[in-house]
């Protein structure tokens, strides 16, 4: 049975979508077959950011309403052969995603692929709630700034109580990915601190993404970053996060920061 | 970030142009899922259904939409005695 992992963070636009991309990616680059699901009904962008805009078939909304079949649905990437794309519907309304839907849909996924990669829609909603429902694991996407924190501890209160682990009384498995940081606003200290965003979230680090070019040229060439290119340091950071999440111990280098130094101070902290 | 790399890499621009171009194009013909590849797919599907019980197993699609022309694959696997059992 394969493991399901939301990506979720209340607020839009803080790289839930990139993330998504990015994980799924690199868990298969290592072999995993995975599957990248996105929830965003009406406003796909997974597709585009994973490069496969032009090769949508059917989506989740089809498949949910028996107008298509799940592997009729799942696009396999063309760089990496375990890696696949359930594209959400642009056209339908979200309201077409019924519980009982999603709840089968994830179902045959876990039986099929080692992980079932779910990119939340913003906001704290349907999309959202039903993205994490089935999760046994979610990755709280929060940017180093006040609203975003803010949405995240929200969402945080959602995944203990609106999932079907939470409903069950087991502990959902949360870890924070902390991305667009930006060395040079840290060094002025105009950036909340990630000891500061750790403290208050008090969840564990997955890892820390820097605000980077690199991030912007891969989703305009379609392709996860951690495909574009491997050695760039988004992708490095990318790369030890899905470490961390196969439950390696590694310390979080804080980008711009000499590691060996934050290396003891974070490693600790490294979930 | 190397120089080397800085100096060499192709700038991505316009690739992000170029796909949107093409995406948008079949998007805003496409309102309510009526552009013509869609069209085609669920009618062959139907003409084929009319003929033979269709396993969905069976069928693969895959559309490729590009600036010019766009592709679309019907891939059916047709088992000796399908007329026998939909007539
Ligand atoms: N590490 C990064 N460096 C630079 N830009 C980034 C980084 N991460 C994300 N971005 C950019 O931020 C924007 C939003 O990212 P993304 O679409 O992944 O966010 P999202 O949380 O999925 O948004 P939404 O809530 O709308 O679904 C995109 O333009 C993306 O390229
Ligand atoms: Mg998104």
């Amino acid at each position: 049975m394969g493991k399901v992992i939301v990506v979720t963070s209340g607020k839009g636009g803080v790289g839930k979508t990139t993330s998504s991309a990015a994980l799924g990616a690199a868990l298969a680059q290592g072999g995993d077959k995975v599957v990248v699901v996105d929830f965003d009904v009406g406003l796909r962008n997974l597709d585009l950011v994973m490069g496969a805009e032009r090769r949508v078939v059917y989506d989740l909304v089809n498949v949910i309403q028996g107008e298509a079949k799940l592997t009729q649905a799942l696009i396999r990437d063309k760089r990496l052969e375990t890696l696949y794309l359930l594209p959400a519907s642009q056209t339908r309304d979200k309201d077409n995603l019924t519980a009982e839907g999603v709840a089968a849909v994830i179902g045959a996924l876990k039986s099929s692929f080692d992980w079932v990669i779910c990119d939340s829609p913003a906001g704290i909603e349907r999309g959202a709630t039903l993205a994490m429902r089935h999760a046994d694991v979610a990755i709280v996407v929060t940017n180093p700034e006040v609203s975003s924190v803010r949405d995240s501890d929200r969402i945080i209160g959602l995944l203990d109580s609106k999932t079907l682990k939470a409903e069950n009384g087991e502990r959902m498995e949360k870890h924070l990915l902390l991305t667009r940081y930006d060395p040079a606003r840290a060094e002025r200290g105009d950036m909340l601190k990630v000891d500061d965003v750790l403290e208050i979230l008090s969840i564990p680090l997955l890892g820390i993404i820097p605000e980077s070019m690199d991030v912007l040229r891969a989703s305009n060439l379609g392709s996860p970053v951690t495909l574009a290119d491997g050695r760039c340091p988004p992708s490095v950071a990318y790369f030890d996060a899905v470490r961390r999440l196969k439950g390696e111990t590694l310390p979080v280098a804080v980008p711009g920061e000499k590691r060996g130094f934050f290396g003891k101070i974070f490693g600790r902290k490294a979930a | 970030m190397s120089l080397f790399r800085l100096f060499f890499r192709a700038p991505s621009a316009p690739a992000a142009r170029e796909r949107l171009q093409v995406l948008l194009a079949h998007e805003r013909a496409s309102v309510g899922d009526s552009d013509l590849v869609t069209k085609l797919r669920d009618e062959i599907l139907r003409a084929i259904s009319k003929h033979m019980q269709v396993d969905d197993e069976k069928v693969s699609v895959r559309m490729e939409r590009g600036a010019q022309v766009s592709t679309l694959a019907v891939d059916i696997e047709i088992p000796f005695d399908a007329g026998k059992k939909a007539a």
